[in-house]
């Protein structure tokens, strides 16, 4: 579902993705993970075309990111932020609703339908006249996945999405994306949560310094990492 | 003791009321061409490769440092050359205050698009909004709202600068109280007057700025 080769990017003379390779085949999810500044959120915004590369290459379902029309790409991809960027100025709903009307074209009727049913999902349908601001950090991810679901994308993209939230909260986040793991949908999750990622994911990536430097299957990858750098990162995020 | 004299005020007003029209008109259409072009100046200018930017901010700069006296007098004088027949004092008026005015409104308005965080933008972008989507939808949106008070002080600012049309044969609010105050003699009733309209005019809408920031504070 999601490829990338080889991948390169630069900040002026500071190489901040180092020749990435990895793959998420339909169905999977894949936990990154690693040190802060190791470029995860860089390679996950590289996904939809909102960090651009300057080597290698990334393909969505077979379409090269970036070669061709990119919000059409995007608009089948969901993206869930750290911050949760859900729209001031709109309500729940239209927050909900906004971008399947002006990019899907649905009409009204049709994506206040789906954002409710949506919101019923993450339970916030008691909040959709509200604005963001009167929300916690947790209702507003929930919101923030709910509008990501409406798309009907294909592919899930997770930048950190608890890292902001209060303890108490987090797992109130989590619950929705185990669910939404367990209905089988393609995710790439960026995040600290092992827990989580020892529940749902199937592979975990570990970057260190703009570089994969482990790419494995759960299990092993919690059980035996193969490097010192995995090894560490590991003890000090789980004796924590 | 001074000895007020307004009948000579009232018989003037219709005169007045006059040169307030042009003033209103002239303010009201300005500050809307300004801020539509002021607006793509400063999308244009965050959002194109060079060498566009550079060219934007040598005219916004540009305008900037001129008195603005000097630039409506260049229009008056230029933009009849330029189109090849002549477009009458309130035209050329028009024009050099929206171009001078889109200056200083591109700035307050790039500001206000830089000041609306820039996940906003990425989060439009990830749901697969064009640009112009999402500086439509969420950006411009957010950036306006904070923009309120400050695009009002810069309108507020073009009112009063409006008098500044006497220099092609206009006859705005204050130039016609400048007329009638020498004509009657009676310039303190006059500039009392003047005052007191300005006031009260600027002074309502302050106060109707802060009425809608409170509807979209929330
Ligand atoms: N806009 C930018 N300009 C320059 N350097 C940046 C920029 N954004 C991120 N970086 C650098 O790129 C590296 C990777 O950042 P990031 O992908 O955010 O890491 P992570 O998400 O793993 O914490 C860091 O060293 C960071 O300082
Ligand atoms: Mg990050």
């Amino acid at each position: 579902m999601i490829e990338i080769d080889q991948i390169d990017k630069w900040y002026g003379a500071h190489q901040v993705l180092k020749s990435c390779s990895t793959a998420v085949a339909k169905g999977e999810v894949v936990v990154v993970c690693g040190p802060s500044g190791s470029g995860k959120s860089t390679l996950i915004k590289a996904v939809n075309g909102l960090e651009p590369i300057q080597g290698g290459r990334i393909t969505v379902a077979g379409e090269v990111v970036g070669s061709t029309n990119l919000s059409r790409l995007r608009a089948r991809i969901g993206m869930v932020f750290q911050s949760f960027e859900l729209y001031p100025h709109r309500t729940v709903l239209d927050n909900v609703a906004l971008a399947q009307m002006v990019v899907l074209k649905r009409s009204r009727a049709d994506a206040v339908a789906k954002a409710d049913g949506l919101l019923t999902r993450v339970g916030m349908i008691d909040h959709r006249m509200k604005f963001p601001g009167q929300l916690s950090g947790g209702q507003q991810q929930r919101v923030a996945i709910a509008r990501a679901l409406a798309m009907d994308p294909i592919a899930m993209l997770f930048d950190e999405p608890t890292s902001a939230l209060d303890p108490e909260m987090i797992n109130e986040v989590l619950d929705v994306m185990t669910e939404l793991a367990l209905e089988g949908m393609t995710m790439m999750v960026v995040t600290h949560e092992m827990g989580f990622a020892r529940r749902v994911a199937h592979r975990v990536v570990f970057m260190d310094e703009g570089a994969i430097v482990e790419d494995r299957a759960k299990d092993a990858f919690f059980d035996h990492p193969d490097t010192d750098r995995a090894r560490a990162f590991l003890s000090k995020i789980l004796h924590h | 003791m001074i000895e007020f004299d307004w009948d000579a005020l009232v018989r003037a007003l219709p005169f007045l009321a006059q040169g307030m029209v042009l003033t209103l008109e002239l303010t009201g259409l300005a500050m809307v061409g300004g801020i539509a072009l002021g607006t793509v100046l400063a999308i244009l200018r965050l959002s194109m490769p060079a060498p566009v930017p550079q060219i934007i901010a040598g005219y916004v700069n540009g305008l900037r440092a001129m008195p603005l006296i000097l630039v409506i007098f260049w229009f008056y004088l230029l933009v009849p050359l330029f189109l090849g027949r002549p477009v009458g004092a309130f035209s050329s008026a028009l024009i050099a205050f929206t171009m001078f005015e889109a200056a200083y409104y591109s700035e307050i308005i790039r500001a206000g698009i830089q000041g609306v965080p820039r996940g906003q933008l990425q989060a439009a972008l990830a749901s697969g909004m064009s640009y112009p989507q999402a500086m439509r939808y969420i950006v411009l949106p957010q950036a306006f709202r904070a923009m309120v008070p400050i695009l009002l002080t810069q309108s507020i600012i073009l009112f009063q600068d409006t008098s500044l049309v006497y220099v092609v044969g206009l006859r705005d609010f204050l130039t016609a109280a400048n007329i009638v105050a020498s004509r009657d003699q009676r310039p303190i009733e006059m500039y009392l007057f003047v005052a007191a309209v300005y006031l009260v005019l600027c002074a309502s809408a302050s106060f109707g700025v802060r009425i809608l920031q409170r509807k979209s504070a929330r």
